[in-house]
């Protein structure tokens, strides 16, 4: 179920990415943040509690809404313009590189 | 040729850098959004369609000219302007930007820093849930994306915004399910008094706006909490100013308590801070015209809430000292400093009528949780006191409240009050949280290989 609703400025073009391995679409302008919240209800679960978030200050202040790429680097969900193909994770892609005994 | 540095490209810093650019003097001006105009004056992305009058609504003829000025003036070439950019730390007269590219280190003679301000924040057992935003964060939500937070809204709190939100979100056709406002409405009056005596036609703007709402709106509030169910949804339960229990389903809930000055890099300037009273927390300490000393100056939300119009006043001021510092010739401030009275005896009306919660705040239960990067609740901070004193610092390095993602914006006014609530004295007696670099987050690549190394 998505967190956010539509309410103007939907005549823009479509845009493709994936969310935890499932293809979904937004609009150009979109930031990732929206892109995600008008499809899903959360971003990522939290690391400090049972609760899931799904940002909080939307203008780059308060850090919560940082997501994994599949490639390993991060993003400000807030800040950072959906684009064409991007594969996002709500965490992270691998484990940490375990030491070795 | 002196190098002046601006950060911040809203009301505030769009106006320093006009009037140093009329001077000759090309300032490099900072900022994190893509476009100028600030959070209150944002612009849309590439290819959003609304008229400025449906995003700034009365003030879109004040967004349209700062727009207008600052876009003439990058064009022009009469100032460098780095969007997309972040200063993460300020060191001996160099500042550390982080843009697209990395990590520039930017020389200046002089600083003005036009930070702005973000909703301040009091916890609400529950806020840390998946749906619970800022008020701001509604607001550039709808004005930014065109998007609502949620499909049944509750806004809650106190402040200007509070009205301006709920507005905003039902002429978008959004559903506002309830305003809850804190704030009880003798205080109101007492301080709606002082903002009518000082700028009627404003004050009678938000009457009428709030008349709209109409029994939307409920004042002197209390919040008692919200819960999440599994599917997302949500529920606050307050009470009414009689103590008679509600409890509204919802699926967003945005709050907040009028606006925190956003001080970070001015403390890492140097500037020194004083507690304000009226304000309810540390506001840096400058002198009428934002003159911080050390060739820092400080305009617009940052230095103390006036609001976007002293912002713009507050910026030219700044703008002015700093030329009047340099020995260059600078307009006459005169009537911009009386205007700037009559905007901060506006701005003490409104901090009185939209005051700050500190009884529901120190009346916090302790599993609430109080820091909502890590999930710190409040009666760990209260457990911690033995150990920590009465110091903000020391809680700080003991319960890790404000240091987590957000350092301290969102939690440590909230922090302070709860301490000093069980000590039994002011919040100030706990001290001022000191700001730490970097101020936003940046790769360690981003920070180990800089540009132009």
């Amino acid at each position: 179920m998505s967190r956010f609703v539509r309410l103007a400025e939907q005549e823009r073009p479509t845009v493709r990415f994936r969310f935890d391995g499932e293809d979904l679409s937004a609009l150009v302008g979109d930031t990732v943040l929206t892109a995600v919240l008008c499809a899903r209800d959360h971003l990522r679960p939290a690391e400090f509690g049972s609760e899931r978030r799904a940002g909080f200050c939307l203008m780059g202040a308060c850090q919560d809404c940082w997501l994994w790429q599949e490639g390993g680097a991060r993003l400000r969900a807030c800040t950072t313009p959906v684009a064409e193909g991007m594969r996002l994770r709500s965490t992270a892609p691998m484990s940490w590189p375990e030491r070795s005994e | 040729m002196t190098d002046v540095l601006i950060v911040g490209a809203g009301p505030a810093g769009i106006r320093a850098a006009e009037t140093l650019a009329a001077a000759g003097v090309k300032p490099v001006v900072v900022d994190e959004a893509e476009r100028g105009g600030g959070q209150i004056y944002r612009r849309p992305p590439d290819g959003f369609s609304r008229p400025g009058r449906k995003l700034y609504g009365s003030e879109a003829g004040k967004a349209a000219d700062l727009h207008r000025v600052f876009d003439a003036l990058v064009a022009e070439g009469r100032v460098r302007h780095l969007p997309r950019s972040s200063v993460l730390g300020l060191y001996r007269g160099q500042a550390q930007v982080l843009g697209p590219d990395g990590v520039e280190s930017l020389h200046h003679d002089r600083l003005i820093l036009a930070t702005g301000a973000s909703d301040r924040l009091a916890p609400v057992p529950g806020w840390q849930s998946a749906g619970v935003y800022s008020l701001g964060a509604a607001q550039i939500a709808l004005k930014s994306q065109g998007v609502a937070i949620g499909r049944r809204v509750v806004l809650a709190g106190t402040g200007p915004l509070l009205t301006l939100v709920a507005a905003q979100y039902r002429a978008a056709g959004a559903s506002v399910e309830a305003v809850l406002d804190t704030a009880g409405l003798s205080t109101q009056l007492a301080g709606g008094l002082r903002m009518a005596a000082a700028r009627p036609r404003v004050t009678a703007r938000g009457l009428a706006m709030r008349a709209r709402l109409g029994g939307t709106y409920r004042a002197g509030v209390r919040l008692d909490g919200i819960d999440a169910g599994a599917e997302g949804e949500l529920e606050l339960s307050w009470r009414d100013g009689r103590g008679g229990a509600h409890r509204t389903a919802c699926d967003a809930v945005a709050m907040g308590w009028h606006l925190r000055s956003e001080t970070a890099l001015a403390d890492l300037a140097g500037v020194p801070f004083d507690w304000s009273d009226t304000w309810a927390q540390w506001l840096p300490r400058a002198d009428e015209m934002g003159r911080a000393g050390g060739g820092v100056y400080l305009a617009g939300d940052g230095l103390s809430i006036l609001g976007a119009d002293g912002a713009e006043i507050a910026g030219r001021l700044a703008a002015i000292a700093c030329l009047a510092d340099l020995g260059l010739s600078a307009p006459d401030p005169l009537r911009d400093l009386r205007r700037m009275r009559r905007m901060r005896r506006f701005a003490d009306g409104i901090a009185r009528a939209f005051p700050w919660p500190a009884r529901a705040v120190r009346a916090l239960p302790d599993e609430a949780v109080l820091c909502r990067c890590e999930g710190i609740t409040a009666g760990e901070l209260r457990a911690a006191l033995p150990g920590s004193g009465q110091d903000a610092n020391r809680a700080k390095s003991v319960t890790r409240v404000g240091m987590g993602r957000c350092q301290g914006r969102f939690c440590q006014l909230a922090g302070a009050e709860i301490m000093a609530g069980a000590c039994g004295v002011g919040p100030e007696r706990m001290g001022r949280l000191r700001a730490q670099p970097p101020v936003r987050p940046a790769s360690i690549e981003a920070l180990a290989e800089p540009r132009g190394s």
